[in-house]
């Protein structure tokens, strides 16, 4: 029997050695981004210089491995020329397609930049064949991420309806899954990823020990207090603990992880392009152990889905990895609908 | 992962964390600044992340071995701090086990974070700069440790 055709397999890279981690490790692509608010890890320290994305895109391209550059916020009033100088330096750099979501660069880059390869990002928000049918006929998009909200049985209705190859997710700290249309940073901080880059930006971020435990307040607001050896999550709002009608618990969201392991055989054969691992705010090691779990598993599909079952120590190894130490199918599976 | 070297998870008994806490403190400062030094001189460190850890102070405390390292960051040079801020613009709390899967990049600091081994207190967004520092560095190769190898 012929091989089947399996998803490419997308990781993150903040930095040079998560990215050599990732290509080193056996991922087909990887995606990165600049030193500002041009993409949606805006984090202190974190991403590439020019030396280093220069370094980066040859390490992966020597090698046969793409690189796609995440451009995916949206051009601030009056900074227009930040975002169109980021999308000319990754066409100077070669790269192999860019990442966008504000509609205004897609259409400006398309122009600019005809061989440009576009993907739109998932904070385009296009959750649907309509958008992304409108988003391939106006810039000639290539390629949609879907936003973290579908079921499977919806993301193969989008690949069915469009020409447009569409990449999911298939691990990583899950937010409230509604991508470049979440304002809950803003609500409590007047920033959001869409704005400046970075979901409950650090500096608003404050970690309090006390004998009973850890506190975690984003600008003055408490949202979680965890016991002494609780998992803990990051610091967003739509993770927090809150009280509702007498009742603390998890309002909006669970501290977890997306984990596709279990239903990789139905995202191959309804078609997806490409599956994508969330992370860019972590560090190489994390990089190394997800992009090589992975890689493992897609490589055992490949060579036949009859004997692919998942195996036991992949699990554990993401499992451990994910955020909150627990991983979910998220919308993917939705069995009461 | 630095090839070969694994660091198990284990955690010193109780009792060396009493006398570790009883030593004096001032010479892991010195020999964490120096190591520091030595790093940004042969270019290991980024220098634009270097200028925005100036004027801050910083606190290495390795709980299970008693042990406190605190340092301050000016004129571009890593200085030892002979007495312990009380309150450090940064605190990186953790056993030794975890402090060395970290180092050899064995385990991601986010994962040690989640899991609750390693505390970060103080200024959150120097604490993250810190920490992709960190995870920025280039380590050149190692010679293999046979003493370690899998």
């Amino acid at each position: 029997m012929a091989a089947r055709k399996i998803p490419q397999l997308i990781c993150p890279a903040g930095s040079l050695p998560a990215l050599k981690a990732a290509v080193d490790h056996g991922a087909d692509a990887v995606y990165l981004g600049y030193r500002n608010e041009t993409n949606a890890r805006n984090f202190a320290g974190l991403n590439f210089d020019q030396r280093a994305m220069v370094e980066g895109v040859r390490y992966a391209q020597t090698r046969h491995r793409q690189v796609l550059m995440a451009i995916n916020t949206f051009a601030q009033p009056g900074r227009f020329a930040d975002w169109q100088r980021a999308v000319d330096g990754a066409a100077d750099l070669g790269v192999d397609a860019v990442i966008l979501a504000d509609v205004g660069l897609l259409d400006d880059s398309s122009r600019r930049h005809p061989d440009l390869r576009l993907h739109l990002s998932v904070q385009g928000s296009a959750t649907n064949y309509e958008a992304i049918n409108f988003a391939h006929r106006e810039f000639g998009v290539r390629r949609a991420v879907l936003p973290r909200v579908l079921t499977l049985a919806q993301v193969e209705t989008v690949v069915r309806n469009t020409p447009v190859e569409i990449e999911v997710f298939g691990f990583g700290s899950l937010c409230v899954m509604n991508e470049g249309r979440c304002w809950l940073s803003s609500y409590a901080t007047g920033e959001s990823p869409n704005t400046v880059g970075a979901c409950s930006p650090a500096k608003f971020v404050q970690w309090q020990k006390s004998p009973d435990g850890m506190a975690t307040r984003l600008n003055g607001i408490l949202i979680d207090c965890f016991a002494a050896a609780e998992p803990a999550g990051y610091p967003t709002l739509c993770k927090g603990r809150f009280e509702v009608q007498g009742e603390t618990y998890y309002a909006l969201e669970e501290p977890t992880s997306l984990n596709v392991l279990e239903i990789l055989p139905e995202i191959a054969r309804i078609g997806v392009a490409a599956i994508k691992v969330e992370g860019r705010q972590r560090s190489p090691t994390y990089v190394a152990q997800v992009t090589r779990t992975l890689r493992a598993a897609l490589d055992e599909l490949a060579r036949g889905e009859q004997r692919f079952s998942v195996r036991p120590a992949w699990q554990a190894e993401l499992a451990r990895l994910a955020e909150g130490s627990q991983v979910t199918l998220g919308a993917y599976s939705r069995p009461w609908r | 992962m630095i090839q070969g070297i694994t660091i198990p998870d284990f955690k010193l008994p109780g009792v060396i964390a009493t006398i570790g806490a009883h030593l004096p403190q001032w010479p892991h400062s010195l020999a964490l600044a120096t190591a520091l030094n030595a790093a940004a001189k042969v270019g290991l460190l980024p220098a634009d992340s270097l200028e925005r850890l100036a004027g801050r102070s910083f606190v290495v405390e390795v709980l299970d071995a008693g042990g406190v390292a605190s340092f301050a960051c000016r004129d571009g040079l890593f200085r030892p701090l002979l007495t312990v801020p009380q309150a450090p613009d940064l605190c990186f709390q953790a056993n030794l086990s975890a402090f060395l899967q970290l180092l050899t990049r064995q385990e991601d600091p986010d994962t040690l974070f989640f899991k609750r081994e390693l505390s970060i207190t103080g200024d959150t967004e120097l604490g993250l700069l810190v920490k992709n520092m960190l995870d920025a560095i280039e380590w050149p190769q190692l010679p293999q440790l046979s003493l370690f190898r899998r």
